[in-house]
Formats: structure tokens, C-alpha cells, sequence
């Protein structure tokens, strides 16, 4: 008898998608609420939007929080890439297990003290806060990420295909540029993703890091949410939530058609 | 010096190949040690330090440059003021103890809410799977503090829940859930999910079906074949997804700041109080420093639990 697909799983996808969902789909909503209070329905608006575009520092911000997310996220992958690559292949060496450690800590380390040890060290060796701060603070936290991912699928793959390539006459970069790359491809794709996502998520580290010019979106967002609740806010979001879809989809449709062919 | 020991004969393509291959592991590690170890030391250092008023708003303590003699007059001037405020204030010793005491009743949450929606999504048709796991992460690309937001709109006293309560007529008094623990609580649940899901599930798609094929088949009820079969099968799964939620949301900020009120302690509020309204940057290293002492055994148990799954084999 196999185990199957039953009904009361379907039921539980859909309940724990519904408790993931709903409340983003609240927020999507009443973006388009013409009444100022998020509780009343006073019909469909795009006034918020509107005064969004016209809001030149949160237009700002968001720039700034995208140019930081895309560096720190091609940062993350690239020193990502490498660890993984020295994990998984480059056998026992003097202080792998701190290695690993290094790898492994940040990834659950509280953010408050990440950012504040991040702060303290700028301070210490009198390096001015700003954009190239943020960067690296969400870069090592981001190729931390970027490294899981990655070594995840270089772990499962047949090594012996990288060796059979050498075998027959490949140099070894030429066996990583046509074997090991393209099987690590998706899993760099979802990395980059991922940091990226992290570094647009984040307030703490941000905080900690920025100096004067360098006012990220969360950061602007968390001082309008301590403010009070207002509907720019949801309007952003579903902004966000577009772009966002739209990327994740791309990046599915790029992955998946390589895969299935 | 060689810190890569060749352990495979095969693949030496000469100098070029190895330097390129030691290159690949130093720029990473180096980075680390740069940007991540030697900043914890910092935050040791400072905790040592004296509160003053100025930039840096503390005594500079230890400096390399300052040679042997310059070193041991720093040590004299080592104070444990910091930490004996801690100790002397109750409100931290609070803190600390609801800090953890919230966390576990989280991640307790985390599991019963993620377990059976990752089982689900492991045992979903193959073609569903990665568009489940797309599902599953995607929550992360609203930003963080959005979802928050989102809450705060629900479970306010005038907010959505309570609006929807009242006019379904199931209440008749806004039931207060804002501002409470049990907000943060929510809160917390809900942001870590993805977390803990996605351990789960790889521990869970990886598992051969036939075992649980097996065992029905020898006529296991359904549960005892998970009982005995696919829950101790993803234990790995369970530890790694518990340790990735509580220990950082030991130290949340974010949610209890949000969602929370005063009474709501939490110790990542402690040290950002502490940092920047204070602004007592020795205290509130003080306070991180003892909090990653707190958390050094579930972080070292969280990077066991990986050293075991791929660090052996290769």
C-alpha cells in the first residue's frame, strides 16, 4: 500500500498556505482603500499610490535599498560560490571545522548583535558608515545563505562527473565551467535570490550600519509603521509584492525550462 | 604553509588549479574572520570598556600599536562595570529568562504549524513540489517588517479580526491581543515558518516511501509508521528547523517592538534600548556578549547538526 496524497493533506496545504497568505493578501487589499482607516472599506482607490510617487524619500530609499540588495547579493554569491565549492571538494584542511562554524553561525545569530558587533568594528577602525557599510554587513550575512544553498546541490551531485571530465582531458577549470557550473546554476539563481531578498528585508543590520545618506526602505518603513498604521504603507508593499512575483517567476520560468529539457 | 591537504589524487592540474583552489577557500574564509569573528572581539572589548561621553562614546581600551607596556596598563584599566549592571539589575535577568521562555514556546508552535504543512508538501505529487516550495518561501520577499505591519493591522482592538468578530457577532468586546505576548507570539510563528519548513521538508523529500510502504503493508496503523518510521527519519530535519527559529528569535527586536508593549520583555530590546537610546554602547556590548554565551550551546548544537549531515562525507 503507498502512502497517498489524501485529502487531509490538501486540507493542511491549503490551511497553512491560507494562515502564510492571508494576511498578505489583507495588506494587498486595502492598498486600494480609498478610506484613510484600514478597518473601513470606503471603496476602491488608487490615492495612495499616487501620493507614493509623490513621496520623493521613500522613492529615494527604495533605489538605494535595491542598489544595496543587488550588490550585496552578487557579493553573497560569488564568495558563496566559493566556499561551497571549497567544502564540498577540497577535502579535510586545517580549520574546517571553524570554517564551518563561520558558515553556519550567522545564519542563526541574533541580528542585534551581528549588527552591533558590524557597528563596533566600523567604529574601531574608523571606517565613515554608509552604502559600502550596509553592503558588507548584508554580504556576509548574505554569502552565509548563498553558501547553504549552494553546497546543498553541490553535495548531491555525482562528483565522480567532475572527475570523469578531468579524465578525459578536461583542465580543471574547464571542468567546472562545463560540468560543476551549469549543475550548480539553479541553485546559484536561488541564492542570489535569496540574499536579496534578505537584504531588502532587513531593518537591524541596516540600522546598525547606514550613515546619513544611506536611509534604507525598511528603515523608512519601520519609522511610518512606529508612526501609525497608513494605507502608503500597504501600497508600497503591494508594489514590492508585484515586483517580486514578477522576478520569482521569470526566474522560475529561466531555471524550469533548463530543467526540463 | 598548506592548508589544503590533498586528499584525492585525481584533478591536480599544476600550480595554476591548486592556487586557484586554495584562492577559493581563503577569500571566503577570510572574509569571515574580517568581517564576522574579529568584530565579536570588538564587542568583548567594549564590553570592557567605561561609558563616556564623546565619539566613540566610549574609553578606548587595548590598542595593538600601544606595544607590551601600553597592553598591561590597559589591562588595569579593564572594568566589569557593564556586566555587574546586568547582574545588579533584575530587569535584565527578566528579560533574559522571558526572551527564551517566548522563543521555545515559538519554535514549540513553529513545529506544530510546520511539520504536518511540510509532510504535506514531501508527499505532494512531484510535479507540485517546486512550485510548493516557491509558495512556501515566497512570504520573504514582502519585507519583514511589512508582515509585521500586516499583523498589527489585524489584531489591533479596532483591527480587522476584531471587526470581523464583532459583526460575525461571535464577541461583543474586542478580544486584546495587540500588545500582548501573545501577539509577539504570533508574530514570531509567523515570520520564522519558512524556516522551519524548509528543513523539514528536506529532511522529509528525501526519505525513501517505500519504508512507509513497507510498514503499512505489514500492517502499521498510519500513525504507528510514522511514529516508528517517518518522524525519527527527519529528526535531523526537526533539530535543524528548531535551532534555525529559536535562536534568533531569542534575540528579536523587530517583532516585540512592533507588536509588543513594555510589559513584553525581550532582551534584543534590552540591548537596542541600551544602544541607542542610552546610548551606552559598553552596556549594550555587555548585554550581547552575555546573550551569545547564553546562545553559544544551541548555536554549537545547530552547526553539529550540519557538520554531521555534510561535513563527514566530504
Amino acid at each position: 500500500m503507498k502512502p497517498r496524497f489524501s485529502f487531509g493533506m490538501i486540507a493542511i496545504l491549503l490551511a497553512g498556505f491560507a494562515f502564510l497568505y492571508v494576511p498578505i493578501g489583507l495588506l494587498i487589499l486595502y492598498s486600494f482603500n480609498a478610506s484613510r482607516l484600514v478597518t473601513v472599506w470606503g471603496g476602491f482607490s488608487t490615492r495612495w499610490y499616487v501620493e507614493l510617487f509623490s513621496n520623493a524619500q521613500l522613492l529615494t530609499s527604495t533605489l538605494t535599498s535595491l542598489e544595496i540588495a543587488f550588490v550585496s547579493a552578487s557579493l553573497s554569491v560569488l564568495l558563496g560560490t566559493c566556499a561551497a565549492y571549497a567544502l564540498a571538494r577540497s577535502g579535510a584542511f586545517a580549520g574546517r571545522t571553524a570554517f564551518f562554524a563561520l558558515i553556519y553561525a550567522p545564519l542563526v545569530m541574533p541580528e542585534v548583535i551581528t549588527g552591533l558587533a558590524l557597528l563596533l568594528f566600523f567604529v574601531a577602525i574608523g571606517i565613515e558608515r554608509g552604502f559600502w557599510t550596509v553592503v558588507l554587513a548584508h554580504s556576509t550575512v548574505g554569502m552565509c545563505f548563498a553558501t547553504v544553498v549552494i553546497h546543498a546541490r553541490l553535495a548531491e551531485f555525482d562528483m565522480t562527473l567532475e572527475e570523469a571530465a578531468m579524465d578525459l582531458g578536461a583542465r580543471p577549470i574547464e571542468a567546472f565551467w562545463l560540468v560543476t557550473l551549469p549543475i550548480c546554476a539553479p541553485a546559484m539563481v536561488a541564492a542570489f535570490l535569496l540574499a536579496f531578498t534578505l537584504s531588502l528585508d532587513d531593518f537591524v543590520l541596516a540600522s546598525f550600519t547606514s550613515g546619513p545618506g544611506s536611509t534604507t526602505l525598511p528603515m523608512r518603513i519601520y519609522s511610518q509603521v512606529r508612526l501609525g498604521v497608513s494605507p502608503q504603507i500597504n501600497a508600497i508593499s503591494t508594489l514590492m509584492i508585484a515586483t517580486v512575483a514578477i522576478l520569482l517567476l521569470v526566474a522560475r520560468l529561466l531555471t524550469g525550462a533548463r530543467a526540463g529539457k | 604553509m598548506s592548508l589544503v591537504k590533498k586528499t584525492r589524487g585525481v584533478g591536480d592540474g599544476g600550480l595554476a588549479a591548486n592556487l586557484g583552489r586554495r584562492l577559493v577557500l581563503i577569500v571566503p574564509y577570510a572574509w569571515l574572520i574580517l568581517f564576522f569573528a574579529i568584530p565579536f572581539l570588538i564587542v568583548v572589548k567594549i564590553s570592557i570598556s567605561v561609558q563616556r561621553d564623546g565619539r566613540p562614546p566610549y574609553e578606548p581600551v587595548f590598542e595593538l600599536a600601544d606595544g607590551f607596556i601600553g597592553a598591561w596598563e590597559s589591562v588595569q584599566k579593564f572594568s566589569m562595570e557593564s556586566y555587574a549592571a546586568i547582574y545588579a539589575d533584575r530587569i535584565y535577568g527578566d528579560a533574559y529568562i522571558s526572551s527564551v521562555w517566548i522563543a521555545a514556546l515559538a519554535t514549540l508552535c513553529t513545529l506544530l504549524i510546520g511539520y504536518p504543512l511540510a509532510l504535506a508538501m514531501a508527499r505532494a505529487p512531484r510535479r507540485w513540489r517546486s512550485l510548493l516550495i516557491v509558495l512556501a518561501v515566497a512570504p520573504f520577499w514582502t519585507s519583514f517588517l511589512i508582515r509585521i505591519y500586516a499583523w498589527i493591522v489585524i489584531l489591533k482592538d479596532e483591527g480587522l479580526l476584531n471587526h470581523a468578530l464583532i459583526s460575525t457577532g461571535l464577541i461583543s468586546e474586542p478580544i486584546h491581543i495587540y500588545a500582548t505576548q501573545g501577539a509577539v507570539l504570533i508574530g514570531i510563528v509567523y515570520s520564522y515558518l519558512p524556516f522551519m519548513i524548509l528543513p523539514l521538508y528536506n529532511a522529509l523529500e528525501k526519505q525513501d516511501t517505500a519504508l512507509v510502504e513497507a510498514a503499512l503493508d505489514l500492517g502499521a496503523t498510519p500513525f504507528a509508521a510514522f511514529r516508528q518510521i517517518t518522524w525519527p527519519l527527519s529528526m535531523r530535519g526537526v533539530i535543524a528547523g528548531c535551532l534555525l527559529v529559536f535562536i534568533p528569535a531569542v534575540g528579536e527586536y523587530v517583532i516585540p517592538d512592533l507588536l509588543g508593549s513594555d510589559e513584553v520583555l525581550m532582551i534584543g530590546r534590552s540591548l537596542w534600548d541600551e544602544f541607542s537610546t542610552a546610548r551606552n554602547w559598553p552596556g549594550a556590548a555587555a548585554v550581547a556578549t552575555v546573550l551569545l554565551v547564553l546562545l553559544l550551546v544551541p548555536i554549537v548544537a545547530y552547526q553539529r547538526s550540519h557538520l554531521q549531515t555534510h561535513g563527514a562525507a566530504r
